[in-house]
């Protein structure tokens, strides 16, 4: 067998420069018209690409090059802030995704993997919002542990649903993570020393020497102070990224793979299948957690109403409509679910019934999701010989 | 002498008031092809069953090379070197041929976190030696299945199913194979097919026993050193093929004869 040629690069580079663009438009785009106009123009695009057969060499490049293309990805979003360094709206927008896309990684690996049911992500992500609030207002622990810590909480709180959810199978592990959620906030109504319903502040993150909270500028340009936050973000989210995809890539996500569709069979080949649940759930609740720390210093301000059932939901939807267990299925839609209703205002108030309708119309038509799942590739670009 | 690969005492399962298997005693020497045989409902899956640890014995022993076995978890007793396929076929059929024969090497792989997330390199090492391990091993059976490992096992035809499931077996070396009912669903030439594989592959590791679980009387007598009837939970006969063929219970049993 010849070795087959390496698949070009620059297919990929182009696609991610398209959609930099794109991106910057739509969150330039002032009025709802124009929004419209940028989402038509891209949905087209994306509809042309697919039938001039131009979309699989991009798709190509992804696959085979991947270590090459997340640093074009890296390099792309880079841009993309460069583009809205003195806005804040665009971004926090970019930092609330980017907080987003980390908690869906962790429920990848719990539902896309091991198949361990979570509807309580946002009480997950809530947990490190508040650890980081008590922690930043009560002791000196510098920030970056800070974040260490949201993610230990969290992962400690979930230890208590362990027991539950391996107990239970299907619907009913769900039912557990959904009652769990319920009262999560319902405890943060009714304590006063958390705040109850009004809240708690948080002070501004403080890194190697940097207050987060002051705007600043470096050779003459003025920077948002979001910035720092949404480089820490993204730092936090690539992170993450590296862990869930090089999880799936290895024997445990074989193994996770084989517990969610067949425990007996898993079984009867040796795996511990307790063990490999109580991983990936504490793994997956560590990474909500920590995103939810930096999202509560990032936000400056939390309150019980930020961790709803809602918010738990709009997770699970994201995972749904990117594609179980494809974790840059969960960046594409993380976008897609945080930008669009802030973008257009007129759909705001009906966000959630757009969320559902979207989850529907994805199920019907696209059950996979957006980016399907594609098989395990263990080392990118490796061939056999 | 040494001790048998597997010796079964009164071996016995109630379901309820049900009694699905009635203290089994079997013997599997070392490198013997055993076939378990009865009507339906008459408890061959039950013992393996109970054997592989998915069911808990109500009575009597199983012994693996010389060691008690009876009651233990279905990951201990595939460490210990039982390996089993299903009689509905039970791959995970959005994962590869690869990924799937994987599942089944999972004593031969490292399973630590930080192996797996951190040492790439060892893994990629790792992962080469595991690639070409799985890669000859499905050549036996079927050559141009061995340049596919890399494709989705739902695609596939029932009989390359079946032998990946055996491949997912026979990865980690184990000293017993189970086999439950390979040939359901095929037609008789891909049965025929199979068994050659089967033949091929016992001829090829040393030492390796089997016990078949089979409907094809054909495949019973072509393949088996001896065979076990059982009827409603309990062995009927036992010895060569030709004998328990002969023997007037079973035919009343089994073969449906008058």
């Amino acid at each position: 067998m010849s070795a087959a040629p390496r698949a070009p690069l620059w297919p990929g580079i182009v696609a991610a420069a398209l959609v930099t663009a794109f991106a910057v438009a739509f969150m330039w785009a002032e009025n709802e018209w124009e929004v419209v106009g940028v989402l038509a123009a891209a949905l087209v695009a994306v509809l042309v690409a697919r039938r001039t057969g131009w979309l699989a060499p991009a798709a190509r490049a992804f696959e085979m090059r991947e270590p090459a293309m997340n640093r074009v990805t890296i390099v792309a979003l880079l841009v993309f802030i460069a583009f809205f360094h003195d806005d804040h709206f665009p971004l926090l927008m970019v930092g609330t995704v980017l907080v987003y896309f980390t908690v869906c990684l962790g429920l990848t690996i719990q539902f896309g993997y091991s198949g361990v049911m979570n509807f309580a992500a946002a009480a997950f992500l809530g947990t490190g919002c508040y650890t980081a609030a008590v922690l930043s207002a009560h002791t000196s622990l510098p920030h970056l542990l800070v974040l260490a810590a949201g993610g230990a909480v969290a992962a400690l709180v979930g230890s208590i649903l362990i027991l539950p959810v391996l107990r239970t199978r299907g619907h009913y592990a769900a039912v557990v993570t959904i009652a769990f959620g319920l009262l999560f906030r319902t405890f943060l109504e009714v304590n006063d020393t958390l705040g109850g319903p009004q809240g708690l502040k948080l002070p501004s993150m403080k890194l190697l020497g940097m207050t987060f909270n002051d705007n600043f500028s470096v050779a003459g340009i003025e920077f948002s102070f979001y910035m720092h936050y949404v480089l820490t973000a993204l730092a936090l989210a690539v992170l993450a990224f590296a862990v869930t995809r090089r999880l799936e890539r290895s024997w445990i996500g074989v193994s996770l793979d084989a517990i969610r569709l067949d425990e007996t069979a898993s079984a009867c080949f040796g795996i511990h299948i307790a063990r490999w649940k109580i991983v990936a759930f504490t793994l997956g609740n560590f990474m909500a957690g920590a995103a939810g720390a930096l999202y509560a210093l990032m936000l400056g301000f939390i309150a019980p109403t930020n961790f709803t059932f809602g918010d738990s939901l709009v997770m699970v939807s994201i995972i749904l409509l990117g594609g179980i267990g494809n974790a840059w299925g969960a960046a594409l839609a993380a976008a897609i679910v945080v930008v669009l209703p802030e973008k257009l205002q007129l759909i705001q108030e009906y966000r959630f019934l757009l969320y559902a309708a979207m989850v529907i119309v994805v199920l019907l038509y696209r059950p996979e999701g957006l980016l399907p799942r594609p098989l395990r590739n263990y080392l990118p670009g490796w061939r056999p010989r | 002498m040494s001790a048998p690969v597997l010796a079964l005492s009164g071996l016995t399962r109630h379901f309820g008031g049900l009694v699905a298997l009635d203290a089994l005693d079997m013997r599997v020497e070392r490198g013997q092809i055993v076939g378990l045989i009865g009507p339906n409902g008459s408890g061959k899956t039950t013992s393996f069953n109970v054997l592989t640890g998915i069911y808990a014995a109500s009575a009597g022993r199983a012994e693996f090379l010389g060691r008690d076995i009876t009651n233990l978890r279905a990951q201990a007793v595939y460490e210990a070197g039982i390996a089993r396929t299903f009689q509905r076929s039970r791959l995970c059929l959005p994962l590869s041929i690869f990924d799937n024969i994987m599942v089944g090497n999972h004593r031969r792989l490292e399973h630590g976190l930080w192996f797996n997330l951190f040492s790439r390199r060892a893994f990629a090492r790792q992962f080469e030696t595991a690639f070409e391990d799985a890669r000859e091993l499905v050549r036996v059976f079927d050559a141009p299945l061995a340049g596919r490992m890399f494709d989705a096992v739902g695609a596939l035809p029932m009989i390359d199913r079946r032998r990946i499931e055996i491949c997912r077996a026979l990865i980690s070396r184990p000293q017993l194979l189970l086999l439950d009912e390979p040939s359901a669903g095929m037609t008789e030439e891909e049965t025929r097919e199979l068994m050659d594989d089967i033949l091929e592959i016992r001829g090829r590791i040393a030492g390796l026993s089997i016990v078949i679980i089979e409907h094809e009387m054909g495949v019973i007598e072509r393949i088996t050193d001896r065979c076990v009837v059982l009827n409603f939970g309990r062995k009927i006969a036992e010895g060569a093929y030709r004998e328990v063929a002969a023997d007037r219970q079973v035919q009343e049993a089994y073969l449906g004869v008058e």
